[in-house]
């Protein structure tokens, strides 16, 4: 096994640690969850795992207040966990029961909570980017302080309409985070295949917004760039880009073989760079908490899950009536 | 040689204007591309340069002549040490609006059978309307009432689109509406129907309510993934907890002489959309009606104008809650042999072949249907029980198209009661070319619509 990265002295408190691993653990547990409902046939369709990603969205709730948006893309149950969606009605939802977020009439790609500001859950790449400033563009009309984390991958970051947004946003001063999760491949197609700019972010020059790319497998340096990037929306100083390097364990979505890239390559990101690792070793290294501290949270949070997944299961599928209704308001 | 100077077309609708003021009087000589007089179209004021140059030997219209129709002689420009009187006096008669010159939708020639009338308004039939006074208004005049009083109701309404603000609306429908409510609340946009599209769905989750006005629909084919996908299915996918309050307006189908990519009808593919409502407005009361409803409406409307109508005038209800419902045609016309459904410029075809079968003894019952989505089958279906019989009439496509709709929900619904099979008028199903005489062949025509009329009347 490769040497792990040396633990540095933590810059968060015993307790934000612990928030961090915990929220982490639920979302990689939740998709372990999920891959095994969705072989046994129980989640059909598209499902796209979050598995490997997990501190992008954990660091950058951790930088948001009541009040502040999030919009993503497919790959989407990460974000809806971290923003304090109940797993119970995220799981329902890919077992298309009633008892799902959407009644069972979204699926995996198509969730929402307006509860939560948790806007989508949007199976179009891409499409969600404009709406995220849409959405920046309410609050900034109406006139309070909130900002909109706007989270689109390496692949979006291709799309025609992400170009145009930036350029409204930035005329506009739109209180908009755009949040570039770049885990090396769009489905099979990897960065270096799609484009010849050396980064994502920096395209955001042309517009003139601000932005930086941030190891999107430490939760801590997530926060600290989410910060920045939250003080200077809230401040009014227009849109922020963060690219964060990050990476996928599992394949684009549950049938996909991942042939596009090296066992080896998986491998090595998992044993060196893991998020969740990282966390735990600060947290056992700086003696903040004990192996059993962190097995009675594994314990937890894996009744948690199994909680959501028999939810999920016994939740009944929606009436025949819903087939009709929510389509006018 | 005296050249005679012509009120220019400074639009494709364009069919008359006011010329405002002169900037040159008789005896001046004027250089080519010096700026002579300023004309006022229905959506603009106009300098108007010479093309030739001369001495400005005769004014023949005064300044603030109103109506002066296109290819009028307004001046006479002749050669230095030439006279006026040295030349024949213009024929006027003999200038006016060759058929070339002159919108397809306007036949100018007399011997066109049915044309449609230039401008309406007056003595069309208002049986849509309610009870109480009215004042006449060009649907444009409707269409910035509606927004700018809808406007001043609810502070969440706002204006996006491409020149809404400063330039006054590329067809001035937004005209003085940044001046009232701010660039805060009419937001000229970059040429970015795609990108503008989703930020105004967006807002409308954040709680606004957005009119988005497209330069034509032609463009919105840019934003279609965002008004389908984004704005029409949201509310169902999220299982009833946040819809997409807003509507999409601007010009749909054919304007005059501008070709295939900006010549299209889409109201059969809006209306296709569940999650979507969709208005085709005929009148200026239609437009204001409807479109305050709209703006009212708590799910996306797709809104769809004519610019040919936007300078014609008809009566509008003076009532500040005058507002049409959604799913409720209007009968222009009462008759009893024979129902043509039609919808938007396609009931201006309509009722003038309506006009013209009365002559032959065909009583015709036109049905204005206002929205597509939903479409008000009783009204449709309580009239061909009525009459027997059946035409529709549109301007888009013949595939898939509104009239093949109507003709299957009536052969279902109502197939007992048919006498002849529902003839379905449309646009030809050629992409829209531009020279005047095919693009006049593509559209769908009065005579047409009475062809069709006499074929189901079996005459």
């Amino acid at each position: 096994m490769a040497a792990k990265k040396p633990a540095e002295r933590p810059n968060a408190s015993k307790e934000e640690l612990l928030k961090y691993y915990r929220e982490m653990l639920l979302i990689r547990r939740f998709e372990e969850k999920a891959g095994q409902l969705y072989g046994m046939g129980l989640i059909g369709g598209f499902c796209h795992l979050y598995i490997g990603q997990e501190a992008v969205v954990v660091g950058l709730e951790a930088a948001a207040k009541e009040g502040d948006k999030r919009v993503t893309s497919y790959r989407d149950h990460g974000h809806m966990l971290a923003c304090g969606m109940d797993p119970k009605g995220v799981m329902a939802e890919l077992t298309g029961r009633i008892g799902g977020y959407s009644k069972g009439k979204g699926g995996s790609m198509h969730m929402f909570s307006k509860e939560k500001h948790f806007y989508g859950g949007h199976g179009i790449v891409g499409a969600q980017v404009p709406l995220g400033a849409g959405l920046a563009f309410a609050d900034k009309y109406q006139g309070n302080d909130n900002v909109t984390f706007t989270y689109f991958g390496d692949g979006a970051a291709n799309q025609g309409q992400v170009y145009e947004t930036y350029n409204m946003a930035q005329l506009w001063n739109l209180p908009v985070i755009f949040v570039i999760e770049n885990n090396g491949y769009a489905m099979g197609t990897s960065v270096k295949r799609s484009t010849k700019s050396p980064s994502l972010w920096e395209r955001g020059a042309a517009y003139g917004i601000k932005g930086e790319a941030v190891d999107g497998m430490d939760v801590l340096a997530v926060k600290a760039a989410g910060e920045k990037a939250v003080a200077a929306c809230r401040a009014g100083e227009g849109p922020y880009i963060l690219e964060m390097m990050t990476y996928r364990y599992r394949g684009h979505s549950m049938s996909d073989p991942a042939k596009y890239r090296t066992r080896e390559e998986v491998e090595k990101m998992r044993s060196e760079k893991d998020a969740i690792e990282h966390v735990r070793d600060l947290l056992l290294q700086g003696g903040l908490a004990t192996d059993d501290d962190l097995k009675a949270i594994d314990k937890e949070i894996k009744a948690q899950v199994n909680e959501s997944a028999e939810f999920s299961k016994d939740s009944p599928e929606p009436p025949v009536e819903e087939l009709w209704t929510d389509i006018y308001a | 040689m005296a050249t005679e100077v012509l009120m220019p077309a400074l639009s494709p609708t364009m069919e008359e204007g006011t010329l405002a003021k002169w900037l040159v009087k008789e005896g001046d000589a004027v250089k080519s591309g010096q700026i002579l007089a300023e004309i006022e179209t229905d959506k603009a004021t106009m300098e108007f340069e010479a093309v030739d140059e001369g001495i400005i030997g005769k004014l023949l219209i005064a300044e603030g002549t109103a109506g002066v129709k296109v290819n009028t002689p307004i001046a006479v420009l002749v050669e230095d040490g030439e006279s006026v009187s040295d030349t024949p006096a213009p024929k006027v008669a003999e200038a006016v609006a060759p058929a070339a010159e002159a919108p397809a939708s306007v036949p100018a020639k007399a011997a066109d059978p049915a044309p449609a009338p230039a401008v309406v308004a007056k003595g069309w039939p208002h049986a849509d309307l309610p009870e109480g006074p009215t004042k006449t208004m060009t649907v444009r005049e409707a269409l910035r009432e509606a927004m700018a009083e809808e406007m001043r109701a609810d502070p969440t309404v706002f204006l996006m689109g491409e020149e809404v603000g400063e330039y006054q609306g590329a067809y001035k429908i937004s005209q003085g509406l940044l001046d009232e409510f701010g660039a805060k609340r009419v937001v000229d946009t970059p040429i970015t129907e795609h990108g503008f599209a989703g930020i105004a769905v967006g807002a409308s989750w954040g709680g606004l309510r957005p009119i988005v006005e497209f330069m034509t629909f032609n463009f919105a084919m840019q934003a279609i993934d965002h008004i389908i996908n984004s704005a029409a299915k949201t509310l169902y996918m999220s299982g009833g907890q946040m819809g997409s309050p807003m509507v999409f307006r601007g010009p749909n189908g054919a304007a005059a002489r501008v070709g295939a990519q900006h010549s299209q009808d889409y109201a059969a593919w809006y209306a296709a959309i569940p999650g979507l409502k969709v208005c085709m407005p005929y009148s200026a009361a239609d437009a204001k009606g409807l479109l305050k409803s709209a703006i009212r409406d708590p799910n996306p409307v797709i809104f769809l104008e004519n610019e040919i109508l936007y300078g014609r005038s008809f009566e509008v209800p003076t009532d500040p809650d005058f507002t049409i419902p959604f799913g409720k045609a209007s009968i222009m016309r009462e008759g009893s042999d024979v129902t043509i459904v039609s919808f938007g410029i396609g009931v201006a075809h309509a009722l003038a072949a309506a006009e013209e079968l009365a002559k032959d003894g065909i009583n015709a019952e036109v049905i204005n249907l206002r929205t597509l989505r939903p479409i008000d089958y009783d009204t449709v279906l309580a009239s061909v029980q009525k009459t027997n019989r059946c035409v529709t009439v549109e301007e888009g496509f013949p595939v898939g198209s509104i009239g093949d709709h109507l003709a299957s929900t009536i052969m279902q619904r109502a197939f007992d009661y048919l006498d002849a099979p529902v003839i379905t008028c449309t646009g030809k199903d050629v992409p829209m070319p531009y020279a005047a005489n095919l693009e006049k062949f593509a559209l769908i025509t009065p005579a047409e619509i009475a062809t069709a009329v006499k074929s189901v009347c079996y005459r």
